[in-house]
Protein backbone atom coordinates (compact mmCIF):
# COMPACT_ATOMS: atom_id res chain seq x y z
CA UNK A 1 0.00 0.00 0.00
CA UNK A 2 1.62 2.91 -1.36
CA UNK A 3 1.28 6.18 0.73
CA UNK A 4 -0.98 8.55 -0.56
CA UNK A 5 0.27 11.38 -3.00
CA UNK A 6 2.80 13.41 -0.65
CA UNK A 7 3.74 17.11 -0.98
CA UNK A 8 7.19 17.08 -1.40
CA UNK A 9 8.80 16.09 -4.76
CA UNK A 10 9.08 12.04 -5.67
CA UNK A 11 13.00 11.32 -4.60
CA UNK A 12 12.83 7.76 -5.97
CA UNK A 13 9.87 5.80 -8.15
CA UNK A 14 10.07 2.19 -9.16
CA UNK A 15 7.59 1.78 -11.25
CA UNK A 16 6.45 -2.50 -11.92
CA UNK A 17 10.74 -2.56 -11.42
CA UNK A 18 11.67 -6.58 -11.11
CA UNK A 19 15.55 -8.21 -11.47
CA UNK A 20 16.31 -11.33 -12.25
CA UNK A 21 20.16 -11.98 -12.57
CA UNK A 22 21.35 -14.28 -15.13
CA UNK A 23 19.33 -15.79 -18.20
CA UNK A 24 17.03 -18.70 -19.93
CA UNK A 25 17.27 -22.03 -17.42
CA UNK A 26 19.73 -20.34 -14.90
CA UNK A 27 17.71 -17.25 -14.18
CA UNK A 28 17.32 -16.17 -10.60
CA UNK A 29 14.62 -13.61 -9.91
CA UNK A 30 15.95 -11.45 -7.23
CA UNK A 31 13.37 -8.71 -7.28
CA UNK A 32 9.53 -9.69 -8.04
CA UNK A 33 7.75 -6.49 -9.90
CA UNK A 34 7.88 -3.37 -7.19
CA UNK A 35 6.03 -0.29 -7.08
CA UNK A 36 7.71 2.26 -4.26
CA UNK A 37 7.79 5.96 -4.16
CA UNK A 38 9.83 7.84 -1.46
CA UNK A 39 9.56 11.67 -1.52
CA UNK A 40 12.45 13.85 -1.13
CA UNK A 41 13.50 14.20 2.73
CA UNK A 42 12.11 10.98 3.43
CA UNK A 43 13.73 8.49 5.47
CA UNK A 44 12.60 4.68 4.64
CA UNK A 45 13.88 1.24 6.13
CA UNK A 46 13.54 -1.62 4.14
CA UNK A 47 13.55 -4.80 6.25
CA UNK A 48 12.54 -8.44 5.53
CA UNK A 49 13.87 -11.88 5.42
CA UNK A 50 17.37 -12.57 4.26
CA UNK A 51 18.24 -12.56 0.60
CA UNK A 52 14.86 -11.14 -0.13
CA UNK A 53 15.92 -8.13 -2.29
CA UNK A 54 16.55 -5.52 -0.08
CA UNK A 55 19.77 -4.77 -1.33
CA UNK A 56 18.70 -4.83 -4.71
CA UNK A 57 16.57 -2.36 -4.34
CA UNK A 58 19.24 -0.21 -3.04
CA UNK A 59 21.36 -1.45 -5.95
CA UNK A 60 18.68 -0.10 -8.03
CA UNK A 61 18.62 3.13 -6.78
CA UNK A 62 22.13 3.52 -7.00
CA UNK A 63 22.02 2.93 -10.29
CA UNK A 64 24.44 0.13 -9.81
CA UNK A 65 22.04 -2.48 -11.35
CA UNK A 66 19.79 -1.54 -13.86
CA UNK A 67 15.80 -2.93 -13.63
CA UNK A 68 14.76 -6.34 -15.76
CA UNK A 69 11.45 -4.62 -16.31
CA UNK A 70 10.15 -1.51 -15.22
CA UNK A 71 11.28 1.65 -14.44
CA UNK A 72 13.21 3.26 -11.81
CA UNK A 73 13.25 7.37 -11.78
CA UNK A 74 15.65 9.02 -9.49
CA UNK A 75 15.65 13.06 -9.15
CA UNK A 76 13.03 12.67 -11.83
CA UNK A 77 14.90 10.77 -14.58
CA UNK A 78 15.58 7.17 -15.48
CA UNK A 79 18.82 5.82 -13.72
CA UNK A 80 21.75 5.44 -14.99
CA UNK A 81 24.67 5.20 -12.88
CA UNK A 82 26.88 7.95 -14.38
CA UNK A 83 24.40 10.55 -13.60
CA UNK A 84 23.88 9.87 -10.13
CA UNK A 85 25.17 11.36 -6.94
CA UNK A 86 24.52 9.05 -4.18
CA UNK A 87 26.25 8.51 -1.21
CA UNK A 88 26.56 4.74 0.04
CA UNK A 89 27.88 3.09 3.21
CA UNK A 90 27.87 -0.52 3.45
CA UNK A 91 28.44 -3.26 6.45
CA UNK A 92 32.25 -2.60 5.94
CA UNK A 93 33.20 0.88 6.26
CA UNK A 94 36.09 -0.04 3.49
CA UNK A 95 38.40 3.24 4.29
CA UNK A 96 41.76 3.04 2.46
CA UNK A 97 44.34 2.10 4.83
CA UNK A 98 47.40 4.42 3.12
CA UNK A 99 45.34 7.72 3.46
CA UNK A 100 44.42 9.31 6.50
CA UNK A 101 40.48 10.04 8.14
CA UNK A 102 40.27 13.42 7.05
CA UNK A 103 41.03 12.27 3.21
CA UNK A 104 38.99 9.03 3.04
CA UNK A 105 36.11 11.34 3.61
CA UNK A 106 37.11 13.50 0.94
CA UNK A 107 37.23 11.21 -1.64
CA UNK A 108 34.00 11.27 -3.51
CA UNK A 109 35.25 15.29 -3.80
CA UNK A 110 37.60 13.99 -6.10
CA UNK A 111 35.13 12.12 -8.35
CA UNK A 112 32.10 14.16 -8.09
CA UNK A 113 31.37 17.21 -10.42
CA UNK A 114 31.88 20.61 -9.13
CA UNK A 115 34.15 19.66 -6.53
CA UNK A 116 36.14 17.58 -8.75
CA UNK A 117 37.67 20.39 -10.82
CA UNK A 118 38.46 21.97 -7.95
CA UNK A 119 39.93 19.44 -5.58
CA UNK A 120 43.63 20.53 -6.26
CA UNK A 121 42.87 23.81 -5.39
CA UNK A 122 40.67 23.30 -1.99
CA UNK A 123 41.79 20.11 -0.35
CA UNK A 124 43.73 21.83 1.80
CA UNK A 125 41.89 24.45 2.73
CA UNK A 126 37.62 24.61 2.11
CA UNK A 127 37.49 20.57 1.48
CA UNK A 128 39.36 19.86 4.71
CA UNK A 129 37.02 21.97 7.06
CA UNK A 130 34.45 20.40 5.22
CA UNK A 131 35.44 17.05 6.76
CA UNK A 132 36.33 17.81 9.77
CA UNK A 133 32.91 19.66 9.96
CA UNK A 134 31.18 16.28 9.22
CA UNK A 135 33.77 14.80 11.70
CA UNK A 136 33.21 16.82 14.45
CA UNK A 137 29.24 16.16 14.31
CA UNK A 138 29.53 12.30 14.18
CA UNK A 139 32.24 12.87 17.61
CA UNK A 140 35.30 12.47 15.64
CA UNK A 141 36.58 16.14 16.11
CA UNK A 142 40.58 15.76 16.04
CA UNK A 143 40.56 12.32 14.50
CA UNK A 144 41.00 13.90 10.77
CA UNK A 145 44.79 13.41 10.40
CA UNK A 146 44.94 9.80 12.18
CA UNK A 147 45.02 6.44 9.83
CA UNK A 148 42.33 4.43 9.52
CA UNK A 149 43.81 1.41 11.52
CA UNK A 150 44.03 3.79 14.47
CA UNK A 151 40.36 3.77 14.73
CA UNK A 152 38.16 1.21 16.22
CA UNK A 153 34.98 -0.72 14.28
CA UNK A 154 32.57 1.69 15.52
CA UNK A 155 35.23 4.82 14.72
CA UNK A 156 35.55 3.74 11.32
CA UNK A 157 31.56 3.19 10.54
CA UNK A 158 31.14 7.18 11.63
CA UNK A 159 34.00 7.94 9.42
CA UNK A 160 31.97 6.30 6.47
CA UNK A 161 28.36 7.82 6.87
CA UNK A 162 30.96 11.60 6.33
CA UNK A 163 32.54 10.12 3.28
CA UNK A 164 28.68 9.11 2.38
CA UNK A 165 27.74 12.37 3.27
CA UNK A 166 30.95 14.83 2.23
CA UNK A 167 29.85 15.85 -1.01
CA UNK A 168 26.20 16.32 0.07
CA UNK A 169 24.37 13.99 -2.05
CA UNK A 170 20.51 14.31 -2.29
CA UNK A 171 20.09 10.43 -1.82
CA UNK A 172 22.04 8.64 0.83
CA UNK A 173 21.90 4.72 0.50
CA UNK A 174 22.70 2.58 3.41
CA UNK A 175 23.05 -1.47 3.41
CA UNK A 176 23.32 -2.43 6.93
CA UNK A 177 25.48 0.16 7.45
CA UNK A 178 25.98 -0.92 11.35
CA UNK A 179 25.43 -4.69 11.44
CA UNK A 180 29.21 -5.82 12.65
CA UNK A 181 28.97 -3.33 15.27
CA UNK A 182 27.89 -3.97 19.25
CA UNK A 183 24.40 -2.90 20.30
CA UNK A 184 25.80 0.30 22.45
CA UNK A 185 28.11 1.18 19.43
CA UNK A 186 25.35 0.58 17.22
CA UNK A 187 22.22 2.49 19.42
CA UNK A 188 24.97 5.84 19.92
CA UNK A 189 25.25 5.74 16.02
CA UNK A 190 21.53 5.55 15.12
CA UNK A 191 21.35 9.24 17.52
CA UNK A 192 24.27 10.26 15.16
CA UNK A 193 22.65 9.06 11.86
CA UNK A 194 19.24 10.86 13.28
CA UNK A 195 21.41 13.75 13.95
CA UNK A 196 22.93 14.07 10.38
CA UNK A 197 19.72 13.06 8.87
CA UNK A 198 18.11 16.11 10.36
CA UNK A 199 20.63 18.43 9.51
CA UNK A 200 21.34 17.52 5.78
CA UNK A 201 17.95 16.50 5.06
CA UNK A 202 18.55 13.80 2.92
CA UNK A 203 16.34 11.07 1.46
CA UNK A 204 17.43 8.33 3.17
CA UNK A 205 17.34 4.16 2.18
CA UNK A 206 18.05 2.00 4.77
CA UNK A 207 18.41 -1.83 4.58
CA UNK A 208 18.52 -3.44 7.78
CA UNK A 209 17.87 -6.73 9.88
CA UNK A 210 17.21 -5.12 13.07
CA UNK A 211 13.77 -3.87 13.56
CA UNK A 212 14.15 -1.66 16.43
CA UNK A 213 17.09 0.04 14.09
CA UNK A 214 14.05 0.85 11.41
CA UNK A 215 11.61 1.94 13.81
CA UNK A 216 14.52 4.37 16.00
CA UNK A 217 15.78 6.20 12.41
CA UNK A 218 12.56 5.55 9.79
CA UNK A 219 9.63 7.65 9.33
CA UNK A 220 8.55 4.53 7.23
CA UNK A 221 8.79 1.08 6.91
CA UNK A 222 8.56 -1.04 4.23
CA UNK A 223 8.32 -4.74 4.73
CA UNK A 224 9.43 -7.20 1.91
CA UNK A 225 8.25 -10.66 1.14
CA UNK A 226 11.01 -13.59 0.90
CA UNK A 227 12.63 -14.11 -2.64
CA UNK A 228 11.91 -12.85 -4.94
CA UNK A 229 10.81 -9.65 -2.75
CA UNK A 230 8.22 -7.60 -3.21
CA UNK A 231 6.53 -5.28 -0.60
CA UNK A 232 4.43 -6.44 1.52
CA UNK A 233 3.37 -3.67 3.71
CA UNK A 234 4.61 -0.29 4.48
CA UNK A 235 4.59 1.48 7.72
CA UNK A 236 4.41 5.15 8.61
CA UNK A 237 6.31 5.99 11.99
CA UNK A 238 5.40 8.54 13.55
CA UNK A 239 7.44 8.69 17.12
CA UNK A 240 8.26 12.27 17.44
CA UNK A 241 11.84 13.42 16.75
CA UNK A 242 14.78 13.59 18.09
CA UNK A 243 13.97 9.78 19.02
CA UNK A 244 16.20 7.89 22.20
CA UNK A 245 17.11 4.76 22.85
CA UNK A 246 14.78 4.75 25.87
CA UNK A 247 11.66 5.45 23.59
CA UNK A 248 12.63 1.73 21.84
CA UNK A 249 11.32 0.18 24.77
CA UNK A 250 8.09 2.06 25.25
CA UNK A 251 4.96 0.12 24.62
CA UNK A 252 3.93 1.79 20.76
CA UNK A 253 7.22 1.09 20.17
CA UNK A 254 7.00 -2.75 21.44
CA UNK A 255 3.64 -3.42 19.35
CA UNK A 256 5.45 -1.45 16.42
CA UNK A 257 8.25 -4.21 16.43
CA UNK A 258 5.90 -6.75 16.86
CA UNK A 259 3.32 -6.35 14.34
CA UNK A 260 6.74 -6.11 11.78
CA UNK A 261 8.20 -9.14 13.61
CA UNK A 262 4.48 -11.41 12.60
CA UNK A 263 5.25 -10.28 9.31
CA UNK A 264 8.39 -11.37 8.81
CA UNK A 265 8.27 -14.49 10.52
CA UNK A 266 5.09 -15.47 7.97
CA UNK A 267 6.91 -13.94 4.85
CA UNK A 268 9.37 -16.19 5.96
CA UNK A 269 7.28 -18.83 6.44
CA UNK A 270 5.86 -18.23 2.60
CA UNK A 271 7.88 -18.01 -0.01
CA UNK A 272 6.49 -16.69 -2.91
CA UNK A 273 6.24 -17.85 -6.69
CA UNK A 274 6.91 -16.50 -10.04
CA UNK A 275 7.69 -13.00 -10.24
CA UNK B 1 62.35 -4.69 24.62
CA UNK B 2 61.83 -5.46 20.55
CA UNK B 3 65.03 -3.37 19.62
CA UNK B 4 67.46 -5.17 21.69
CA UNK B 5 65.94 -8.78 19.90
CA UNK B 6 66.24 -7.63 16.55
CA UNK B 7 70.07 -6.50 17.38
CA UNK B 8 70.72 -9.95 18.79
CA UNK B 9 69.10 -11.75 15.47
CA UNK B 10 71.23 -9.60 13.91
CA UNK B 11 74.36 -10.44 15.67
CA UNK B 12 73.51 -13.88 15.51
CA UNK B 13 73.19 -13.67 12.08
CA UNK B 14 76.52 -11.89 11.26
CA UNK B 15 78.47 -14.45 13.49
CA UNK B 16 76.75 -17.33 11.29
CA UNK B 17 78.81 -15.50 8.35
CA UNK B 18 81.99 -15.04 10.03
CA UNK B 19 81.59 -18.66 11.24
CA UNK B 20 81.01 -20.08 7.82
CA UNK B 21 83.99 -17.99 6.49
CA UNK B 22 86.44 -19.38 9.25
CA UNK B 23 85.10 -23.06 8.97
CA UNK B 24 85.72 -23.04 5.23
CA UNK B 25 89.40 -21.32 5.59
CA UNK B 26 90.25 -23.79 8.41
CA UNK B 27 88.67 -27.12 5.84
CA UNK B 28 91.27 -25.74 3.37
CA UNK B 29 94.13 -25.57 5.53
CA UNK B 30 93.97 -28.52 6.96
CA UNK B 31 92.75 -30.95 4.20
CA UNK B 32 95.71 -28.61 2.59
CA UNK B 33 93.18 -28.11 -0.58
CA UNK B 34 94.76 -26.88 -3.74
CA UNK B 35 93.80 -23.14 -4.81
CA UNK B 36 92.89 -24.45 -8.27
CA UNK B 37 89.88 -26.55 -7.13
CA UNK B 38 89.01 -24.28 -3.59
CA UNK B 39 90.93 -21.42 -2.60
CA UNK B 40 90.82 -19.96 0.92
CA UNK B 41 88.42 -16.87 1.36
CA UNK B 42 91.55 -15.18 2.66
CA UNK B 43 92.82 -15.59 -0.99
CA UNK B 44 90.11 -14.39 -2.55
CA UNK B 45 89.85 -11.35 -0.63
CA UNK B 46 93.17 -10.85 -1.54
CA UNK B 47 92.32 -11.14 -5.39
CA UNK B 48 89.55 -8.97 -5.23
CA UNK B 49 91.48 -6.39 -3.14
CA UNK B 50 94.68 -6.81 -5.81
CA UNK B 51 92.19 -7.14 -8.84
CA UNK B 52 89.55 -4.08 -8.02
CA UNK B 53 90.50 -1.45 -10.37
CA UNK B 54 90.14 -3.93 -13.61
CA UNK B 55 87.42 -5.73 -12.22
CA UNK B 56 85.07 -1.74 -11.40
CA UNK B 57 84.39 -1.17 -14.87
CA UNK B 58 82.97 -4.83 -15.05
CA UNK B 59 80.92 -4.16 -12.07
CA UNK B 60 79.41 -1.05 -13.75
CA UNK B 61 78.77 -2.95 -17.18
CA UNK B 62 77.53 -5.37 -14.79
CA UNK B 63 75.10 -3.10 -12.76
CA UNK B 64 73.84 -0.77 -15.93
CA UNK B 65 72.96 -4.14 -17.87
CA UNK B 66 70.51 -5.08 -14.67
CA UNK B 67 69.14 -1.93 -13.88
CA UNK B 68 68.53 -0.90 -17.64
CA UNK B 69 66.62 -4.86 -17.86
CA UNK B 70 64.75 -4.16 -15.02
CA UNK B 71 63.30 -0.96 -15.51
CA UNK B 72 62.07 -1.70 -18.84
CA UNK B 73 61.34 -4.93 -17.51
CA UNK B 74 59.59 -2.96 -14.61
CA UNK B 75 57.51 -1.15 -17.21
CA UNK B 76 56.38 -3.78 -18.88
CA UNK B 77 55.17 -5.52 -16.31
CA UNK B 78 53.19 -2.61 -14.84
CA UNK B 79 51.50 -2.43 -17.81
CA UNK B 80 50.83 -6.12 -19.04
CA UNK B 81 49.97 -6.47 -14.94
CA UNK B 82 47.47 -3.98 -14.99
CA UNK B 83 45.44 -4.62 -18.06
CA UNK B 84 45.33 -8.39 -16.67
CA UNK B 85 44.26 -7.65 -13.00
CA UNK B 86 41.52 -4.96 -14.58
CA UNK B 87 39.63 -7.02 -17.08
CA UNK B 88 38.97 -10.65 -16.05
CA UNK B 89 38.89 -11.73 -20.09
CA UNK B 90 41.74 -10.06 -20.71
CA UNK B 91 43.53 -12.16 -17.71
CA UNK B 92 41.87 -15.56 -18.80
CA UNK B 93 43.02 -15.22 -22.28
CA UNK B 94 46.71 -13.68 -21.65
CA UNK B 95 47.65 -15.99 -18.67
CA UNK B 96 48.51 -19.39 -20.44
CA UNK B 97 50.49 -17.41 -22.74
CA UNK B 98 52.21 -15.61 -19.80
CA UNK B 99 52.92 -18.77 -17.61
CA UNK B 100 54.34 -20.90 -20.88
CA UNK B 101 56.82 -17.57 -21.69
CA UNK B 102 58.01 -17.69 -18.43
CA UNK B 103 58.67 -21.30 -18.28
CA UNK B 104 60.74 -21.07 -20.69
CA UNK B 105 64.70 -21.61 -18.64
CA UNK B 106 66.15 -17.75 -20.52
CA UNK B 107 69.67 -19.44 -20.43
CA UNK B 108 68.10 -20.86 -23.74
CA UNK B 109 66.81 -17.36 -24.89
CA UNK B 110 70.17 -15.43 -25.07
CA UNK B 111 71.58 -17.73 -28.38
CA UNK B 112 68.64 -16.26 -30.31
CA UNK B 113 69.19 -12.72 -29.02
CA UNK B 114 72.67 -13.29 -29.87
CA UNK B 115 71.57 -14.53 -33.22
CA UNK B 116 69.32 -11.47 -33.32
CA UNK B 117 71.27 -8.35 -31.60
CA UNK B 118 75.09 -9.91 -31.19
CA UNK B 119 77.05 -10.47 -28.47
CA UNK B 120 77.15 -7.66 -25.57
CA UNK B 121 74.97 -5.22 -23.36
CA UNK B 122 71.86 -5.99 -25.57
CA UNK B 123 71.05 -9.83 -24.95
CA UNK B 124 72.21 -9.11 -21.50
CA UNK B 125 69.41 -5.99 -20.84
CA UNK B 126 66.68 -8.56 -22.53
CA UNK B 127 67.36 -11.09 -20.91
CA UNK B 128 67.39 -9.51 -17.38
CA UNK B 129 64.08 -8.03 -18.87
CA UNK B 130 62.42 -11.22 -19.67
CA UNK B 131 63.77 -13.00 -16.44
CA UNK B 132 62.53 -9.71 -14.14
CA UNK B 133 58.78 -8.98 -15.94
CA UNK B 134 57.09 -12.04 -14.35
CA UNK B 135 56.83 -11.69 -11.06
CA UNK B 136 55.46 -7.85 -11.29
CA UNK B 137 52.91 -8.78 -13.89
CA UNK B 138 51.68 -11.25 -11.33
CA UNK B 139 51.76 -8.55 -8.28
CA UNK B 140 49.88 -5.88 -10.01
CA UNK B 141 47.13 -7.88 -11.51
CA UNK B 142 46.56 -9.43 -7.95
CA UNK B 143 46.91 -6.36 -6.09
CA UNK B 144 44.15 -5.30 -8.86
CA UNK B 145 41.80 -8.31 -7.92
CA UNK B 146 41.65 -7.49 -4.41
CA UNK B 147 39.81 -4.10 -4.77
CA UNK B 148 36.80 -4.41 -2.29
CA UNK B 149 33.53 -4.35 -4.25
CA UNK B 150 32.26 -2.17 -1.93
CA UNK B 151 34.31 0.38 -2.23
CA UNK B 152 33.86 -0.05 -5.79
CA UNK B 153 30.39 0.62 -5.83
CA UNK B 154 30.37 3.23 -3.55
CA UNK B 155 32.54 4.73 -6.18
CA UNK B 156 30.51 3.86 -9.23
CA UNK B 157 27.38 5.26 -7.68
CA UNK B 158 28.99 8.83 -6.97
CA UNK B 159 29.57 8.12 -11.36
CA UNK B 160 33.67 7.28 -11.29
CA UNK B 161 34.97 5.95 -14.83
CA UNK B 162 37.00 2.76 -14.19
CA UNK B 163 40.01 5.12 -14.71
CA UNK B 164 39.44 6.88 -11.47
CA UNK B 165 38.80 3.51 -9.63
CA UNK B 166 42.17 2.27 -11.05
CA UNK B 167 43.95 5.45 -10.12
CA UNK B 168 42.61 6.23 -6.93
CA UNK B 169 42.12 2.91 -5.47
CA UNK B 170 43.55 0.55 -7.59
CA UNK B 171 46.63 1.38 -8.42
CA UNK B 172 47.78 2.52 -4.48
CA UNK B 173 46.57 -0.76 -3.52
CA UNK B 174 48.77 -2.55 -5.70
CA UNK B 175 52.14 -0.98 -3.91
CA UNK B 176 52.73 -2.95 -1.11
CA UNK B 177 52.48 -6.20 -3.70
CA UNK B 178 54.32 -4.09 -6.42
CA UNK B 179 57.14 -3.11 -4.28
CA UNK B 180 57.25 -6.57 -2.86
CA UNK B 181 57.80 -7.42 -6.53
CA UNK B 182 60.54 -5.07 -7.04
CA UNK B 183 62.73 -6.78 -4.59
CA UNK B 184 62.56 -10.08 -6.31
CA UNK B 185 62.61 -8.58 -9.59
CA UNK B 186 65.72 -6.88 -9.31
CA UNK B 187 67.18 -10.19 -7.96
CA UNK B 188 65.59 -12.12 -11.55
CA UNK B 189 67.42 -8.84 -13.26
CA UNK B 190 70.54 -9.90 -12.24
CA UNK B 191 70.44 -13.41 -12.84
CA UNK B 192 69.66 -12.51 -15.99
CA UNK B 193 72.23 -10.15 -16.84
CA UNK B 194 74.73 -12.32 -15.46
CA UNK B 195 73.66 -14.58 -17.23
CA UNK B 196 73.79 -13.51 -20.93
CA UNK B 197 77.64 -12.16 -19.79
CA UNK B 198 78.69 -15.48 -19.15
CA UNK B 199 77.24 -16.99 -21.95
CA UNK B 200 77.87 -14.02 -24.94
CA UNK B 201 79.82 -11.06 -23.73
CA UNK B 202 82.85 -9.72 -23.71
CA UNK B 203 82.28 -7.25 -20.74
CA UNK B 204 80.84 -7.85 -17.59
CA UNK B 205 81.40 -10.01 -14.18
CA UNK B 206 79.84 -12.83 -15.62
CA UNK B 207 82.72 -12.92 -18.34
CA UNK B 208 85.03 -11.90 -15.67
CA UNK B 209 84.72 -15.44 -14.14
CA UNK B 210 84.56 -17.40 -17.54
CA UNK B 211 87.67 -16.21 -18.66
CA UNK B 212 89.38 -16.28 -15.46
CA UNK B 213 87.97 -19.91 -15.66
CA UNK B 214 89.45 -21.05 -18.85
CA UNK B 215 92.93 -19.73 -17.56
CA UNK B 216 93.08 -21.36 -14.66
CA UNK B 217 92.44 -18.30 -12.25
CA UNK B 218 90.76 -20.34 -10.10
CA UNK B 219 90.84 -17.18 -6.87
CA UNK B 220 89.71 -14.56 -9.61
CA UNK B 221 86.56 -16.86 -10.67
CA UNK B 222 85.64 -16.66 -6.90
CA UNK B 223 85.97 -12.80 -6.59
CA UNK B 224 83.75 -12.60 -9.21
CA UNK B 225 81.38 -14.73 -7.07
CA UNK B 226 81.90 -12.65 -4.20
CA UNK B 227 80.96 -9.42 -6.08
CA UNK B 228 78.31 -11.03 -7.81
CA UNK B 229 76.71 -12.30 -4.27
CA UNK B 230 77.80 -8.62 -2.60
CA UNK B 231 76.02 -6.99 -5.66
CA UNK B 232 73.12 -8.91 -5.97
CA UNK B 233 72.63 -8.48 -1.78
CA UNK B 234 73.10 -4.74 -2.29
CA UNK B 235 70.37 -4.62 -4.64
CA UNK B 236 67.73 -6.39 -3.24
CA UNK B 237 68.43 -4.34 0.05
CA UNK B 238 68.66 -0.80 -1.78
CA UNK B 239 64.90 -2.19 -2.63
CA UNK B 240 63.78 -3.51 0.50
CA UNK B 241 64.57 -0.02 2.12
CA UNK B 242 62.72 1.84 -0.69
CA UNK B 243 59.50 -1.06 0.14
CA UNK B 244 59.62 -0.24 3.61
CA UNK B 245 59.73 3.71 3.37
CA UNK B 246 56.81 3.67 0.43
CA UNK B 247 54.54 0.87 1.81
CA UNK B 248 54.70 1.41 5.44
CA UNK B 249 50.79 1.60 5.58
CA UNK B 250 50.46 -1.92 5.04
CA UNK B 251 52.84 -3.14 7.28
CA UNK B 252 51.94 -0.98 10.29
CA UNK B 253 48.73 -2.39 12.16
CA UNK B 254 51.20 -3.46 15.14
CA UNK B 255 52.13 -0.32 16.17
CA UNK B 256 48.34 0.42 17.11
CA UNK B 257 48.80 4.49 18.80
CA UNK B 258 45.54 3.09 21.06
CA UNK B 259 43.02 6.72 20.94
Amino acid sequence: MPLADSPAPIAIELSDASVTFGRGSRAVPALAKTNLRIAEGEFVALVGPSGCGKSTILRLASGLVQPTTGAVIVGGREVAARALRVGMAFQNPTMLPWMTIERNIMLPLKIVEPYRSQFRKLRRTAFRDKANALLEQVGLKGFGSNYPWQLSGGMLQRANLCRALIHEPRLLLLDEPFGALDQFTREELWSILQGLWMTHKPTVLLVTHDLREAGFLAGRICVMSARPGRILDDNSVEFARPRTVAMTFEPDFVALNQKLRALIVDARATPQEGG
Amino acid sequence: MPDLDNLRQKAWSAGLIVLFFVAWELFCLMTGMSDLILPRPSQIFTTLIQKFPILWPHILQTLATTMLGFVFGVALGVVLGAIIGVSKTAYDTCYPLLVGFSSIPKVAIVPILVLWFGSGTVPAVLTALSICFFPIVVNIATGLATTEPELEDVLKALGASKFDILWNVGLPRTMPFFFASLKVAVSYAFVGAVLSETVASNRGIGNVMMTASSNFNVPLVFAGLFVLAGLGVALYVVFSLIEGRVTGWATRKNDLIAT
